[in-house]
């Protein structure tokens, strides 16, 4: 009786994780094809009368990056402020707390801009972009574009992911130079270095490799971020319930393969 | 006008001379397993005004949504201005969509741009027009649909009739042969359902089109068209002028026309099935 029940439960164990992989496997496919599709429009969209109009990327770039700008400042200065802390703290048992500059430029440039950055923008406009291709499939909207011949990857995606590899990087820049003044406004006040000399030594520890590093993993995660947000956003189904359910589903996606990206990136940039 | 055609072609007096705007054959389409639409034939005529009716769950917004290229049927043809959509190209497809407008059941107006810049949308897309002749133009056919003076206003601002008569501007801005509306009368008092039934007629006699209506209002259907395709559970019951639908002696069609509830039990392990899954 035991024996059986335990077979029971170990196969539906079984079954459900095969569900859950054929599930995945799917959507990955589906991810990949939108890309893929994506991608064509960008290519051949003035060929085939459909260009991807540069204004609606605007648009997009003005929503992902632009109005995400102060924000992302204050978090990166933070975060630059948080690493001098425990950067002179942990530094001072080794009597080498002048060091604190190289960890707060090379942590900052390599690891904490881009993932602030992407984490941000993936809660801002990820699931902004999910919720508004989920509304408007919701309300026929979707439909009324095939039907006056415009294809909604192109009208809607292509944009949506132009912009985001605009700006992800542009704000990577903007979050290297604000975590480092947030570093530096810290050091300087501690450690009784001008803010010059400061900035100084950042830029000699620097190199354009660890800038590149940074800005490599940003578009990844631009990459990431678009197509979670734009997939979820097209497979919405249910009603204001469903949009609800896709947007919640899309930024934790976007967090968690962002993450995992980033670990696998940082492993193999730096071997 | 029979006698001059049959004059200027002496060769084949007796040929059918109009080819009809819209052809289903043996339509079957299937959503995961289960069968929605069973066999339908459908024949729309130049310049006729077809009603698609039945009631909700009989298969008709899926025949609409076939007809307009939105889903692929599992087997059978469907001709649009003399082309099966079945099996055009992306490209011819989207040739053929310059042809025809529709106007959604809920409007599928663009909530991010005004009423001017949706009905301006389809000529921005397809045409090389200037500016100004694309607003002269989009204004030209809100005032079609009595919608003069208000293309500034976002969606968001208008009345359900209102909704509805933008999208339906919108639908005919590129001056189509063939017009599709979905559900014109569904959430409007009965004084603005009368109001877009007289807009519909009235768009035929000034722009000669043909039009393809799905609803489930038998006043409206009764007004406005030459013919209805009457659809229950995925099946065509009957087709035929509005006289002979009043007066079909069909058990299913009488149902429909006299809100008489099916007398058939529903069948409690199907249903049970069909919720599960």
């Amino acid at each position: 009786m035991t024996v059986r029940t335990t077979a029971t439960a170990l196969r539906g164990i079984v079954e459900n994780l095969g569900r859950h992989s054929v599930r995945g496997v799917e959507e990955f496919g589906y991810v990949a094809a939108l890309f893929v599709e994506t991608l064509y429009w960008f290519v051949m969209g003035r060929r085939r009368m459909q260009p991807v109009r540069l204004h609606a990327v605007f648009r997009e770039a003005m929503m992902i990056g632009i109005q995400a700008i102060p924000i992302v400042s204050v978090l990166c200065l933070a975060v630059g402020i948080m690493l001098a802390i425990q950067g002179i703290e942990t530094l001072k048992t080794f009597g080498a707390q002048s060091k604190v500059v190289i960890g707060i430029a090379l942590s900052v440039t390599r690891e904490f801009s881009p993932l602030i950055v992407s984490i941000l923008v993936a809660g801002r406009s990820g699931s902004a972009i999910t919720a508004r291709i989920g509304t408007m499939h919701e309300s026929q909207e979707i439909d009324a574009l095939r039907v006056i011949g415009i294809n909604p990857v192109r009208y809607l995606g292509a944009p949506m992911l132009l912009g985001m590899l605009l700006m992800v990087p542009s704000l990577t820049v903007l979050g290297d130079v604000m975590g480092i003044l947030g570093g530096g406004i810290y050091s300087s006040m501690e450690l009784n270095v001008p803010l010059a000399v400061y900035a100084d030594r950042s830029l000699a520890a620097l190199h354009v490799d660890d800038i590149r590093q940074g800005l490599v993993k940003s578009v990844v995660f631009a990459v990431i971020i678009a197509m979670v947000g734009i997939s979820n956003g097209f497979q919405v189904r249910g009603g204001a319930e469903g949009v609800g359910r896709a947007t919640t589903r899309s930024v934790v996606l976007s967090i968690s393969f962002i993450v995992l990206a980033d670990m696998i990136f940082t492993y193999f940039l730096n071997r | 006008m029979s006698d001059t055609m049959a004059e200027s072609s002496p060769q084949t007096p007796q040929a059918p001379a109009v080819e009809p705007v819209i052809e289903v054959r043996d339509l079957v389409a299937h959503y995961g397993t289960r069968r929605v639409l069973n066999k339908v034939n459908l024949t729309v005529m130049p310049g006729e005004i077809m009603v698609i009716m039945g009631g909700s769950g009989s298969g008709k917004s899926t025949l609409l949504r076939h007809l307009l290229g939105l889903k692929r049927p599992t087997s059978g043809v469907i001709k649009v201005l003399g082309k099966d959509i079945t099996r055009l190209s992306a490209a011819e497809m989207h040739q053929l969509r310059r042809t025809m407008g529709v106007a959604f059941q809920g409007g599928a107006l663009f909530g991010s741009m005004t009423v001017g810049e949706n009905v301006c949308l389809p000529l921005r897309e397809h045409t090389k027009l200037d500016e100004n002749t694309m607003r002269i133009m989009s204004r030209m056919k809100l005032e079609v649909v009595n919608l003069a003076g208000f293309e500034d206003l976002m969606p968001s601002e208008l009345s359900g009739g209102m909704v509805k008569r933008a999208s339906l501007a919108r639908a005919i801005v590129m001056d189509p042969k063939l017009l599709f509306f979905d559900e014109p009368s569904s959430g409007l008092d009965p004084v603005a359902a009368a109001e877009l039934d007289e807009l519909i007629l009235r768009l035929r006699r000034a722009m000669n089109m043909t039009i393809v209506v799905v609803t489930h209002e038998l006043e409206s259907a009764f007004k406005i068209a030459d013919r209805i395709t009457v659809i229950d559970q995925g099946e065509v019951i009957m087709s035929g002028t509005v006289e002979e639908v009043r007066e079909s002696e069909n058990e299913r069609v009488q149902n429909l026309l006299n809100r008489r509830p099916r007398d058939e039990t529903v069948d409690a392990d199907d249903y049970l099935r069909r919720l599960t899954r």
